[in-house]
């Protein structure tokens, strides 16, 4: 009987209490910065393209939204030669993000890709890459490991050790 | 001439304030669950009450093919009918009213107990083993409530030394009976809301366990008529509460007693829907053992105290 009165006098105090609504089109609500929303491709601080067209973003996609085909240029550098995500499919579950080796793939703070038509979902290269470095700037995977793409010599990297002799037995 | 502006009046009011209740609900409620409510179409919302009557309008008005389709449509009308007439024994103020009848205490009763009909009839016809089942419950409900909704007024009745409204209201000129009749006005209050089958108490369509209950099938403006139905309900409880035990238009003099009528019975809806923003429903056989073995008790010894004190005093 006490605690029927008490929950109808506490329910009451509330409409004191200041909403937790935010009136979205006029007021944006405070997305943090890893908020898993729209996907974009970055750039590196060369302002080359940062994937490398290895496909493991398509492998950890849980839904198969993301379709890419490899192709390289005349040195001899991987990039995708088209990059398809289909919003539509897409759950925004950020997987692409972690598999991506390179940083190239990331998710950003930004949910309004509402379309009237359904087929405007799909998102072509052009329409994902961007011309910066998105959250991890000055970070280039050439300069990391990889191929000798003019960046650093073979085995040079960061966190890199100079390849081995195969031919020696000798650590 | 002056007539027609009565009866027009007492008519459009509680209609004009069960669909505001539209409105007035939603809003409260989001205040107390920290929401903003309704607040887009029109001024703080206040236009809401006729986008959704349009809605109701144009949505298909669909009759299922395994219902009993003359009682299916007549169903929602008998709630509207019995509560609208209910309004016309309240008076609103002095002189505005439709009908002072010496009978007025059981007029409400009767038409109250009425309503029931829609709910059961409504259930019946629709065919369906959850509308029955929560018309069933329904009926069960009312049956349970009605015996000592009736019997809390009694005491009422007793003090006034009458049946009318408009004589228990000028009764109360030297005190608002919920003074001596407490107990009375409580276990009215707790059947009121079982009678309009409002949150706490609206087992019969219970929608976690029942679908929608008794207006499961039913859609477009058939569903409205219940759903205005159930808020003219709860206008008619407080407008009965207030003239009851709150000194009905009765107030200082320097606002009109209209106003004092209708500020009253606002100040109890509002008090109807924070019920609905605390309180949890109950199980089916709570209600029932609640009813017959609390409330039916208390509202009998409150009738025998009122009597045995009342005998003492004449």
């Amino acid at each position: 009987m006490f605690s029927i009165l008490r929950t109808i006098w506490l329910i009451f105090l509330h409409i004191f209490h200041k909403p937790e609504t935010i009136e979205y089109p006029e007021k944006k609500p405070y997305l943090p910065p890893r908020y898993r929303g729209r996907i974009v491709l970055t750039r590196d601080a060369d302002h080359n393209e940062r994937c490398v067209a290895c496909n493991l973003c398509a492998v950890a996609c849980p839904v198969d939204c993301i379709s890419l085909q490899a192709t390289e240029d005349e040195t001899g550098r991987r990039y995708p030669e088209f990059f398809r995500i289909n919003f539509s499919r897409c759950i925004f579950c950020g997987f692409c993000e972690e598999a991506c080796p390179t940083y190239a793939i990331q998710l950003i703070p930004d949910f309004e890709m509402a379309e009237y038509d359904r087929q405007n979902m799909v998102y072509e290269k052009e329409h994902l890459l961007i011309e910066g470095e998105g959250k991890y700037h000055g970070y280039n995977f050439y300069q990391q490991a990889g191929v000798d793409m003019g960046v650093k010599g073979k085995g040079e990297g960061l966190n890199e050790e100079l390849p081995v002799d195969v031919n020696d037995l000798m650590p | 001439m002056e007539y027609i502006f009565i009866i027009l009046g007492v008519l459009l009011i509680p209609l004009s304030i069960a669909a505001g209740l539209i409105w007035v609900e939603r809003r409260l409620l989001s205040f107390w669950q920290d929401r903003l409510g309704p607040n887009r179409v029109g001024p703080f919302g206040l236009f809401q009450v006729i986008a959704d009557t349009v809605k109701l309008f144009f949505k298909e008005d669909w009759i299922p093919p395994f219902s009993d389709k003359p009682v299916f449509v007549m169903a929602p009308g008998i709630v509207m009918i019995t509560m609208l007439l209910t309004f016309s024994v309240i008076p609103f103020g002095p002189g505005f009213y439709v009908l002072d009848s010496n009978i007025g205490i059981l007029f409400f009763l009767g038409n109250s107990s009425l309503g029931v009909y829609s709910i059961v009839l409504g259930g019946w016809a629709s065919n369906n083993k959850y509308s029955l089942i929560g018309a069933m419950r329904a009926s069960a409900q009312m049956l349970t409530y009605e015996v000592f909704m009736g019997l809390s007024l009694m005491g009422v009745v007793m003090l006034a030394d009458s049946f009318s409204f408009y004589s228990i209201v000028q009764a109360q000129k030297n005190g608002w009976f919920i003074f001596p009749q407490f107990i009375g006005f409580l276990v009215f209050f707790i059947a009121a809301l079982a009678e309009t089958h409002r949150l706490p108490f609206d087992i019969p369509e219970a929608e976690g366990e029942l679908v929608a209950g008794y207006h499961s099938e039913y859609s477009g403006m058939k569903f409205g008529m219940f759903f205005v139905g159930e808020y003219l309900g709860v206008t008619l409880m407080s407008a009965i509460i207030t003239t009851l035990f709150f000194g009905g238009w009765l107030g200082p003099s320097f606002l009109p007693p209209v106003f004092w009528f209708l500020f009253k019975t606002f100040i109890l809806i509002c008090v109807f829907i924070l019920l609905r923003a605390s309180l949890p429903r109950p199980r089916y056989d709570q209600l029932m053992e609640f009813g017959w073995k609390i409330l039916l008790p208390l509202a009998l010894l409150n009738l025998l105290i009122t009597g045995a004190i009342l005998i003492f005093i004449k």
